[in-house]
């Protein structure tokens, strides 16, 4: 007769196997998370009839067909668009008795370009036959422009960049306490520097 | 001195313990898991996205609505040809469908999150602006308006 107070014990030499399928199964019906990308807001259809913005304060960039960029009817490089929207948009040309005058801008204060960061805007044409994916890059340098400018802000307002404290209050993991200090101060930095850019299409 | 190496020489080499290896396998299998979502759609397009930098990582999955634009796929190229087409769950939509097709989402979801409604715009690096163009338009008619173009990180310059 065998022992009855010892219980038997179960085979686990086959759990790696289950584990095995297990983790295959993930591997084979998952994919890491892609979703990342350039938030934008389109503009509403019909929106209040557009009051006449004076020349100087819009940047035209114009990307053509073969995914050449044109920027005030000059021929620019991908890599210096970055530089010439922040210079447009920090030039801050209106004089000091002005009302729109901009006191945090430290651009060349050119009263030919943009009066102030609220009154800039950036216009963005492009062809049918551009290619997206030049589309995208140019999207990528304005926003960079603008992160640039707003975190440059951030830092010298409340020593912390402005991207950090947005990917801070997007996320979930922030407690609300937090999220409601942070709030005023994001609102705050994106009132400095508005992101206007507007869209059109040229065949 | 020599012995001390010669000890185990007559002994048969020992086993490696194995009982771990299920608890190695589950901690892959959990972090698998957790990192990863479940594929919705099977793709009908091409589907390269295209490089950027300056991303904000889309949080919340229940309020995201992806519309897939690119080129047909080599099999599916013989029925729909090979200019890009939209692709929404696991089909080919035209331009016009998409406003319906948003808006059916948009209703389908919980009163209090639609407001936050986010197209998330899959495309092709190598599609044109026209389509895009086009299916901006359709949804700015059916006001939805935050769009998200998503994208990989990476170098710009990789675009072309």
């Amino acid at each position: 007769m065998t022992n009855r107070d010892e219980v038997p014990k179960v085979n686990a030499g086959s759990m790696a196997d289950i584990a095995f399928l297990l983790l295959i199964f993930f591997l084979v019906t998952t994919s890491i998370e892609t979703d990342a990308g350039l938030a934008r807001m389109l503009p509403a259809i019909n929106p209040k009839p557009p009051l006449p913005i004076p020349e100087k304060n819009i940047l035209p960039i114009l990307i053509n067909g073969e995914g050449a960029l044109l920027v005030d009817d000059e021929q620019v490089d991908l890599a210096d668009l970055r530089k010439l929207t922040i210079a447009f948009l920090d030039n801050g040309g209106a004089s000091q008795e002005d009302p729109r005058y901009c006191d945090y801008c430290r651009g060349e204060r050119d009263s030919k370009s943009s009066d102030s960061p609220a009154e800039a805007v950036v216009s963005l044409l492009s062809n049918r036959e551009t290619s997206y994916g030049t589309y995208i890059s140019v999207q990528n340098e304005l926003v960079g422009a603008y992160n640039d400018l707003r975190n440059r802000e951030a830092q010298r307002l409340y020593k912390r960049l402005y991207t950090d404290m947005e990917k801070a209050y997007r996320s979930p993991e922030t407690p609300v306490s937090v999220k409601e200090d942070l709030k005023p101060k994001i609102k705050h930095i994106q009132d400095l520097f508005p992101l206007n850019l507007s869209e059109a299409e040229r065949n | 001195m020599m012995s001390k190496f010669n000890l185990g020489r007559n002994e048969e080499s020992p086993e490696v313990s194995t009982a771990s290896l299920p608890d190695i396998v589950f901690m892959l299998l959990f972090f698998f898991m957790t990192v990863t979502v479940m594929k919705d759609d099977s793709l009908k397009v091409v589907n390269e996205l295209p490089n950027a930098t300056e991303m904000k990582r889309l949080e919340k999955k229940d309020r995201i609505i992806t519309i897939y634009i690119g080129k047909p796929q080599k099999k599916w190229e013989d029925i729909v040809g090979s200019e890009p087409k939209i692709q929404v769950d696991d089909k080919f939509i035209d331009v016009v469908e998409v406003g319906s097709f948003v808006l059916g989402r948009i209703a389908s979801m919980p009163e209090g999150i639609r407001s936050y409604a986010t197209v998330s715009l899959k495309v092709d690096k190598n599609a044109n602006m026209g389509l895009i163009s086009d299916v901006k338009q359709e949804l700015r008619k059916v006001n939805a308006l935050k769009i998200n173009y998503t994208t990989l990180n990476g170098e710009i310059l990789l675009n072309r």
